[in-house]
């Protein structure tokens, strides 16, 4: 699937140089100047993807360098004050969408702030099935750290503890990732289905409100799997 | 467009280059010396800069700045621990160290400025033409201050710094423009006071940087530095001489140190001889190879440290990268080849000549830029996370590390109180969570229109632009009018302060030949005026030579010369001497033909020019 349009959501409608109708192109045809991409563009059309969760990275990449041969400030050294203004925006622009877009976690995060509105930093939960589990590291946290302070010896029965349940945060952090991917599948299956009915957004929003929620533990999780590795370094 | 030139601006030693062509290649200087040491002198016979300040460390140490990029955007807290190693007296003035030599207080952008203006003019030379405009590389880890400060070295040196760009990313250019290669590569890059560690995808013609890590504070001075002190400690047990009482000597032994380490990457072991002042004897001492590694072994580990975090934030393993190259002096060390070597599971590149492959890069980007290079691009990230302090005295990101540049966030803020026209903004860069342990870039105050508590939204934007370096705009959401914003950079100089600089070492430039101006005709002044006091003797004795309107009118001359010379301009010294002599030109040919010629030695020999 090539894109060959070098076709956008524009700032606007005219060339800002040569004032003809730019048609959504981003270089006006009739004075070839680069024009703004618009403020409110989102990532994913930015990179001429439609909202899936699944991306061909390879694609995205090559999507990317050909748009950046369009952008880059490098090839506007010697410009005007305006195009040079223009493509340090579109660059910047550009930029955060591919680094947003290739990473599966940020992509989804992304999504969710798109279609649900969500805050850019999804606040952790602990899963409940591990409360138990998240309590006793805590405790070991605190006395780790306790004896730390004291110098005094009996660590070592702790840091085996903490390395086993280390291992159980992890596995549950993986399963959570296997259920996330499920979702993507999910999702963009109801992307495809062009009808728009009641239905399917009802279902679009269970699926959102499930990633939300597996993010949400996953956050949870790698706080924890932090402090533990700065404890047991 | 105008010609762009590469330079690295090194610790130790700095370079400029060219584009021949295709070819990237090294401006030389007329003794065909490619590499100008980073050092600059302030000797009494008047500023040095290069190979000739290099021979002023032993003999002038308080007045010879050496490894002046340790201290480029830094306070003087940060430095606390090597202000021992240097022979000049440091301190700090509103975020910036100030070098004290003689009774001058430069910046470290200033004396950056001295060594870029001989790379200038060395290329002036060579091209027979002004240069005007330069990409000057930094080590990929140089935070925000750091950047801006080389900068504005740049500018107080006259030179329009068209991109400062990163130097591993440099080598990568230089390297992969050679070699025309596809793939993942490690740039591993020890200068001479820092260690970068870059990770790049080499596609078509893009060099995109995945990740980078650092240290701007580890490199040759510090392996140095190990020599240096079982040196300065022997010296002072053995022969009871001791380096505070004898600052050269500490150069000197840092001097003979820096040999030893160079010589131990070829031999096995080196013989060292220092001669102690005072006729306190010569202290020898033989260093071997392997006790040379023990003393650093733990330096090079803290190597290993980045490399392995610049890969974990790529994404990638130590295997899958196909290539690692090896760039900076301090790469020679073959303990360091073998641990690169055993980190990456393959040896690494050494093929290119590790001083040169940044200048070379530097001068590849500036192509590109002048558009001579069309089909190669460079995608470079920024090193550290940026942020903005919340409450609690807590960092909360903005972009994070590793993310390409330019890039931009926003920011909405907004009220608390009723009426409240400014809102203090302050900028971070690092890794921490706490402001505390991370780098205060700036200072804001955003200033907001008087209204009720959380009706004022202010959209701030940070963009990072292809320099690494940061900007922020503020814009009012209701109105869409452009906020006014004043900035406090934390460490670094003021714009105010960067426009003083390049007025001054432009007017110092024209001042320093101007001087030499006046001195001429001040000298030329006092003779031809001795000569006429003696001239106006004479004829006093013999009254018919002259009358007294004409001896009126040389006496009335030769007072306006006395007058112009307590002024500084030179034109009125010679205009006033012109007169003087118009006046005077011909009583003296009288006075030469009455054969008094005894009195016009001296005017005759005052005439020549």
């Amino acid at each position: 699937m090539a894109i060959v349009k070098k076709e956008l959501p524009l700032a606007r409608s005219m060339c800002w140089h040569c004032q003809s109708d730019i048609g959504g192109e981003y270089f006006c045809q009739q004075c070839v100047k680069v024009q703004p991409l618009s403020k409110d563009i989102d990532y994913f059309t930015a990179l001429g993807l439609p909202r899936k969760l699944n991306i061909d990275t390879g694609m995205l990449e090559t999507k990317f360098y050909e748009m950046s041969r369009a952008f880059h400030p490098d090839f506007y050294e010697g410009k005007s004050d305006m195009e040079r203004a223009v493509s340090l925006a579109n660059s910047a622009t550009l930029n955060q969408a591919y680094s947003t877009l290739k990473n599966p976690i940020e992509r989804v995060e992304y999504l969710l702030r798109l279609e649900a509105g969500s805050a850019k930093e999804i606040p952790g939960k602990a899963p409940t099935e591990l409360f138990e589990t998240l309590l006793e590291i805590q405790e070991q946290l605190e006395e780790l750290q306790t004896l730390k302070g004291q110098k005094g010896t009996g660590s070592e029965e702790i840091v085996g503890r903490l390395r086993a349940e280390r291992g159980t945060l992890e596995a549950k952090r993986g399963a959570l990732e296997r259920r996330l991917a499920e979702l993507f599948q999910l999702w963009d299956r109801l992307a495809d289905r062009s009808s728009s009915d009641q239905g399917q957004k009802t279902e679009k929003e269970q699926v959102l409100k499930q990633m939300r929620d597996i993010l949400s533990q996953r956050n949870y999780l790698n706080t924890m799997l932090a402090n533990i590795a700065e404890a047991l370094e | 467009m105008a010609r762009i030139v590469g330079i690295d601006l090194g610790t130790t030693n700095s370079l400029i280059a060219y584009m021949d062509g295709k070819v990237p290649t090294i401006i030389a200087d007329a003794d065909g010396h490619r590499l100008v040491p980073s050092i600059v002198a302030y000797t009494p016979k008047g500023l040095q800069v290069g190979d000739t300040a290099k021979e002023q460390l032993t003999r002038h140490p308080e007045r010879t700045v050496y490894s002046v990029k340790r201290f480029m955007g830094k306070g003087l807290s940060d430095v606390q621990d090597e202000l021992q190693y240097f022979p000049y007296r440091l301190t700090e003035q509103a975020g910036v160290i100030q070098i004290h030599i003689g009774n001058k207080a430069l910046t470290p952008p200033e004396i950056s400025a001295m060594i870029l203006k001989e790379l200038k003019s060395r290329a002036e030379r060579f091209f027979g033409e002004e240069i005007r405009k330069a990409v000057i590389t930094v080590p990929a880890y140089f935070n925000d201050s750091q950047r801006q400060a080389t900068k504005d070295a740049g500018k107080i040196a006259g030179l329009d710094v068209m991109r400062i760009v990163n130097e591993p990313t440099a080598a990568a250019l230089a390297y992969g423009l050679q070699k025309r290669k596809q793939g993942l590569i490690a740039v591993y890059d020890l200068g001479g006071g820092t260690f970068d560690i870059s990770i790049l995808k080499l596609k078509g013609g893009i060099f995109e940087v995945l990740a980078t890590n650092g240290n701007t504070h580890l490199g040759g001075d510090d392996f140095d530095r190990r020599l240096m002190e079982v040196m300065l400690e022997e010296i002072k047990t053995t022969h009871g001489t001791h380096i505070k009482k004898h600052p050269e000597l500490a150069q000197e032994v840092r001097v003979r140190a820096e040999q030893a380490k160079c010589r131990l990457s070829s031999e096995k072991e080196v013989s060292v001889e220092v001669p102690l002042p005072e006729d306190g004897g010569t202290y020898r001492r033989v260093f071997s190879r392997e006790a040379f590694e023990a003393m650093v072994t733990d330096l090079i580990e803290k190597t290993l440290s980045p490399t392995r975090k610049a890969l974990v934030d790529a994404g990638l393993s130590a295997a899958d990268v196909d290539e690692v190259v090896l760039v900076g002096g301090s790469t020679r060390m073959p303990l360091i080849r073998q641990r690169v070597e055993a980190l990456f599971g393959k040896p690494p590149h050494c093929e290119l000549n590790p001083d040169e492959v940044v200048a070379l890069g530097a001068a590849v980007q500036a192509s590109i830029l002048a558009g001579g290079i069309q089909d190669m691009l460079l995608l470079d990230v920024t090193p550290l996370t940026l942020g903005i302090e919340t409450m609690g005295g807590v960092m909360s990101s903005l972009v994070r590390r590793n993310t390409t540049i330019p890039t931009s966030a926003k920011e909405m803020f907004t009220t608390f109180v009723d009426g409240q026209t400014s809102v203090d903004i302050h900028i971070l860069q690092g890794e921490r969570e706490l402001v505390k342990d991370n780098r205060s870039l700036a200072r804001f105050q955003l200033k907001i229109p008087p209204l009720p508590a959380g009706v004022p939204r202010i959209e701030v934007t940070f963009m990072i632009d292809a320099n690494g370096i940061l900007s922020v705009t503020a814009r009012d959401v209701r109105t869409g009018e452009a906020q006014s914003i004043d900035v406090k950079p934390s460490y670094g100089l003021s714009d105010q302060e960067v426009e003083r600089m390049i007025h001054e070492s432009y007017i110092f430039a024209q001042q320093d030949i101007k001087e030499r101006q006046r001195i001429e005709a001040v000298n030329e002044a006092q003779s031809i005026l001795r000569a006429t006091d003696k001239a106006l003797a004479r004829v006093a004795e013999t009254q018919d030579l002259t009358t007294s309107e004409e001896q009126e009118a040389i006496r009335q001359s030769a007072a306006e010369l006395r007058q112009s010379l307590t002024g500084h301009d030179h034109r009125k010294i010679r205009q006033a001497i012109e007169a003087l002599n118009r006046a005077s030109s011909p009583l003296a040919e009288r006075l030469m033909n009455h054969s008094l010629q005894d009195a016009l030695k001296d005017k005759k020999l005052s005439q020549m020019p």
